[in-house]
């Protein structure tokens, strides 16, 4: 939500040298340069998937008041950003995610499949993790590759034609 | 400005200033369109959809139906509000609406004055088409003020904004997406902002209501009378709900020179310290020690004896600044035709010697309307947002649109917009104001000349100096006033100095007034130097500090707490016990009054009668009473005037409070508003403490009587409002405390224990300890040195 007539940043902490790892901080960094410099909060979405990379796939509400006060913005705006978007987690995660898309185009080509599947042999339903702790199963909305439906996002990378075969053996690669 | 231009709404053509919404020229021209979203004074969210109309432009029609909340007005517009396309748009909206909200109506709070309510019996089916699960939200607590209900909610994002851009707090928001989606705050917190009611009127459904009235009361059973608020120096417009014979809840009246559409949660909920069970509900005598109820009229009379056999140079009348202006006036009318020149509203105030050249009738130098259009403000010793929230919130716009503001406190102010404070000791104060003199090149009178000269202005000073100045020559300069400088030691000195920034920048000085009817005091003549009509007294009375100095044989006390409500809570009691006859004309009994006073005579408070009080501008807003007061209780200006009676003095034949003012209105035709000395400010060069000091802060619902006994205010935890010590950390180091002692805190003469609680925000050299809330009572001047003496254990507590 836009609120046209504020000013655009909220400075909580001035001094940023505390806040994450100089590692983090210089990737920030990096995708704030992408825009004008009284638009820092324009790098929430960066932000936070480098925080959220860095602390092992999920956020905590500590991280995301961290980024607010790195960006000069609102806690709550972060909040928002963060749970509005499905690639951002905000519980603890396996050690990867396994995101089936459910909408409509790898819904008509068999994604179904793979969620029942996936459902039925790994014994975990859509946001839960394994017993072992080796991936979290997610539905997630359009993955925008419907020419070559169903898709799965498989940590970072997209896989795409699957059938419930190809998709266990994608699985069993994963350590 | 550009030129206006005509559009045409359902036929009827409309004037339009090029880029405004069309609904609001929609609203201009009485032309109903259903809305959720759309708020006036909050930015376009166009999230609801409700206000979706057909329109074309220039013969060429809209693809789709347009928003009309979102959709910018532009020459040859034509729009159809009730065209089958609309309609059909607005019914779709309205079914959507309704998918998820529950029709729990019959058990709503909102219900009766609900906005979906409404709406939905103009748009709605007769039967849903959804048969699947409704969406349940877990409800939010907000603190004991706001009741939420959110699964009522139908995601409008009125209180997020309101919230972002009246309140400046962002605290709450909309998490998650679609199905999920949530107002809330998502970190449970409760709301603590002094304007965080408003959100209750925003919300067009029973999501967010009012806590205190909740479940009392259907608003059809409601009738609304006028009223004006009766804390603050603002006024703002109230709508008093009312059943039967009590106020069930109190609503904002739109004023845009006064209050806009907001009321601050003070004017809000005091109404309900009126049904407390502290009330005085008929006149009391006190003989041999006992208390007895009396009639009035052995009470008057016997009164009406004690004033006329009473020595009246040994006479003082202490007004509360909240009485209306026809209790003022008659007040001052008996103390003066008695031959008592001694009466005074200033309270809270401590250094008086500024009286013989003070401004006649100080008010706030520019009309509340224009607070906002200033370029550059320092305020002088005023905590803004406590003080005066809703004036704050005109600075606070201000502050948006670009204003400098300055600050110059014994206490950092947490301000909800950018602001250069300077914090110091109220010497140090002094400093500030001086060094900003000097960086102007003031020479200034004699008297302040000195210590401008020995001021050394650093970078921040010469900064605030120069912001001042360019302010000034556009015409937008204003230094303001506030409590805090009225409670320094050296009053006049800030004045001065105050006075000689804003002339030498060419800005205007103002006056933040402590009470709802300040100026009016003035202009009654309840001064111990201005007489009715604000005109120089011919005589100078004693001023309060001088009337609680040299006890006086015979007290009268208006509308007041003498062991809350004064400068000085110990030596007002001392002057009340040291006096012969005290009588106290109250709405509320308390034991500190019945411990003081000798007669007690129960008047009507806020909403029980009839009035007038004049806001910080100026602004005359006369009131009539919306309910009956309590018991034998009766408006203030029926007991002076059968008082005025019983002394045989003329001229008190009044059939109604209108009759006075008009009276009074007369006599003020040719008082005009001017802050500007009468002289030169000659300050007593008080010697300020060099130890520690008290800074006696009075929280915003500590103001009087009746928002004390708020029992809904009272559970609001606002920061810092509890009675304690507050140091900043290294100072409690240095005294050897910390956090959670327990100290004896000693004021000349007077004492009480507190527990220390730390505050970063707070100049060394200094210690908040809050005035009148309850355990400040033993205590002694609101600015002035103060002694903290740690107590170790339980039994060091005992030796006291």
């Amino acid at each position: 939500m836009s609120f046209r007539n504020l000013p655009l940043a909220e400075i909580q902490e001035p001094d940023k040298s505390n806040l994450f790892t100089p590692e983090i901080r210089e990737s920030i960094e990096a995708s704030i340069a992408k825009y004008p410099p009284e638009w820092r909060q324009s790098a929430v979405m960066p932000a936070l998937s480098i925080v959220q990379d860095a602390n092992g796939g999920w956020l905590t509400r500590e991280l995301m008041n961290e980024v607010a006060a790195y960006l000069d913005m609102p806690a709550m705006s972060v909040y928002e950003v963060a749970t509005f978007y499905g690639m951002y987690d905000l519980e603890p995660q396996g050690r990867h995610k396994v995101c089936v898309c459910n909408s409509i185009s790898c819904l008509l080509n068999g994604s179904e499949a793979l969620i029942e599947h996936i459902e039925h042999k790994y014994q975990v339903k859509p946001g839960e993790t394994t017993r072992d702790g080796r991936f979290t199963f997610k539905e997630v909305e359009c993955l925008g590759a419907c020419r070559h439906a169903p898709a799965v996002l498989l940590d970072k990378v997209y896989h795409e034609n699957l059938s419930p075969e190809s998709l266990d053996k994608l699985i069993d690669d994963l350590e | 400005m550009t030129d206006k231009i005509n559009i045409e709404i359902d036929g009827h053509v409309c004037e339009a200033a090029p880029g405004e919404m069309i609904i609001a020229v929609a609203d201009r021209a009485g032309i109903t369109i259903p809305r959720f979203c759309y708020h006036k004074k909050l930015s376009i969210a166009a999230n609801c959809r409700m206000c979706l109309v057909e329109a074309e432009q220039g013969g060429r029609p809209f693809p789709k139906p347009v928003p009309a909340c979102a959709t910018p007005v532009g020459e040859g517009l034509k729009v159809w509000t009730r065209s089958p396309k609309a309609i059909e748009a607005q019914r779709g909206t309205m079914e959507f609406l309704l998918i998820n909200h529950p029709l729990d109506c019959p058990i709503c709070d909102q219900g009766g004055e609900c906005e979906l309510q409404d709406v939905a019996m103009g748009y709605g089916g007769d039967v849903s088409r959804f048969a699947e699960r409704k969406r349940v939200v877990m409800d939010e607590d907000l603190g004991p003020l706001i009741a939420t209900d959110m699964t009522r909610c139908i995601h409008c994002t009125r209180c997020v904004r309101f919230g972002a851009e009246i309140a400046g707090v962002r605290e709450m928001g909309a998490t998650g997406r679609g199905e999920d989606m949530r107002i809330g705050t998502f970190v449970a917190h409760t709301v603590s902002h002094e304007l965080s009611g408003n959100v209750i009127d925003l919300c067009p459904v029973g999501a967010l209501t009012s806590k205190p009235y909740r479940f009392s009361a259907r608003p059809w059973e409601l009738i609304g009378r006028d009223g004006i608020a009766p804390h603050d120096g603002l006024g703002s417009n109230l709508r008093l709900h009312v059943r039967g014979n009590r106020i069930m809840r109190v609503h904002p009246n739109d004023n845009e020179a006064v209050n806009e559409t907001w009321i601050s949660d003070r004017d809000r909920f005091s109404y309900a310290g009126l049904y407390g069970d502290d009330r005085l509900t008929a006149p009391m005598v006190k003989q041999d020690g006992a208390w007895r109820a009396v009639e009035w009229t052995e009470a008057l009379t016997l009164v009406a004896e004690r004033l006329k056999a009473a020595d009246a140079e040994d006479m003082g009348w202490l007004m509360a600044p909240n009485a209306t202006l026809e209790e003022l006036y008659l007040a001052q009318r008996i103390a003066r035709a008695l031959g008592c020149p001694n009466i005074d509203h200033r309270l809270r105030q401590q250094d008086f010697s500024g009286d013989a050249v003070d401004p006649i009738l100080p008010w706030l130098g520019v009309p509340v309307g224009e607070l906002e259009l200033q370029r550059g403000l320092l305020l002088v010793g005023s905590d803004i947002r406590q003080e005066q929230p809703l004036l704050a919130h005109r600075i606070r716009k201000a502050a948006l649109a670009g204003a400098r503001v300055f600050s110059v406190n014994p206490l950092t102010l947490d301000l909800n917009h950018e602001a250069t404070q300077f914090v110091g000791t109220p010497a140090r104060m002094l400093d500030d104001l001086a060094a900003i003199a000097k960086a102007l090149g003031v020479g200034g009178s004699s008297a302040i000349r000195a210590r401008i000269a020995a001021s050394e202005p650093n970078e921040a000073h010469s900064a605030a100096a120069a912001s001042l100045a360019e302010a000034g020559g556009l015409g937008a300069a204003l230094i303001l006033l506030g409590a805090l400088a009225a409670a320094h030691p050296d009053y006049t000195a800030l004045k001065a100095l105050a006075q000689a920034i804003a002339e030498a920048t060419r800005g205007r000085l103002g006056y933040l007034p402590s009470a709802a009817n300040s100026v009016g005091a003035y202009l009654a003549g309840a001064h111990p130097g201005v007489r009715s009509g604000a005109k120089p007294a011919e005589r100078l009375g004693l001023s309060t500090a001088a009337m609680l100095d040299q006890s006086r044989k015979t007290l009268v006390l208006w509308g007041l707490e003498p062991d809350l409500d004064l400068m000085d809570p110990t030596r007002a009691m001392a002057a009340c016990s040291n006096a012969d006859f005290v009588v106290a004309c109250s709405a509320f009994q308390s034991p500190a009054l019945q411990a003081a006073a000798d007669v007690l005579l129960p008047i009507g408070a806020f909403a029980e009668t009839s009035g007038t009080f004049v806001n910080a501008s100026g602004t005359w807003q006369s009131f009539q009473g919306a309910v009956p007061p309590p018991g034998e209780a009766r408006p203030g200006w029926k007991v002076l005037r059968v008082l005025g009676n019983l002394l045989d003095l003329p001229g008190f034949e009044y059939r109604d409070g209108a009759e006075i003012r008009d009276e009074l209105a007369a006599l003020c035709a040719d008082a005009s508003f001017d802050n500007s000395p009468r002289g030169d400010f000659m300050p007593a060069g008080q010697a300020i403490d060099s130890g520690l000091t008290r800074i006696g802060t009075v929280p915003i619902q500590a103001l009087d009587g009746l928002v004390r006994r708020a029992p809904a205010l009272r559970g609001v935890r606002m920061p810092g409002s509890e009675f304690a010590v507050y140091l900043h950390p290294d100072q409690a180091q240095a005294e050897g405390i910390g956090l959670g002692d327990r100290v004896l805190v000693r004021q000349e003469g007077g004492s009480t224990e507190a527990t220390v609680m730390l505050d970063a925000r707070l100049p060394m050299g200094c210690a908040r300890i809050p005035a009148g809330v309850p355990g400040s009572e033993g205590l002694g001047s609101l600015i002035g040195p103060v002694g903290l003496e740690r107590l170790t254990d339980s039994a060091a507590t005992g030796e006291k």
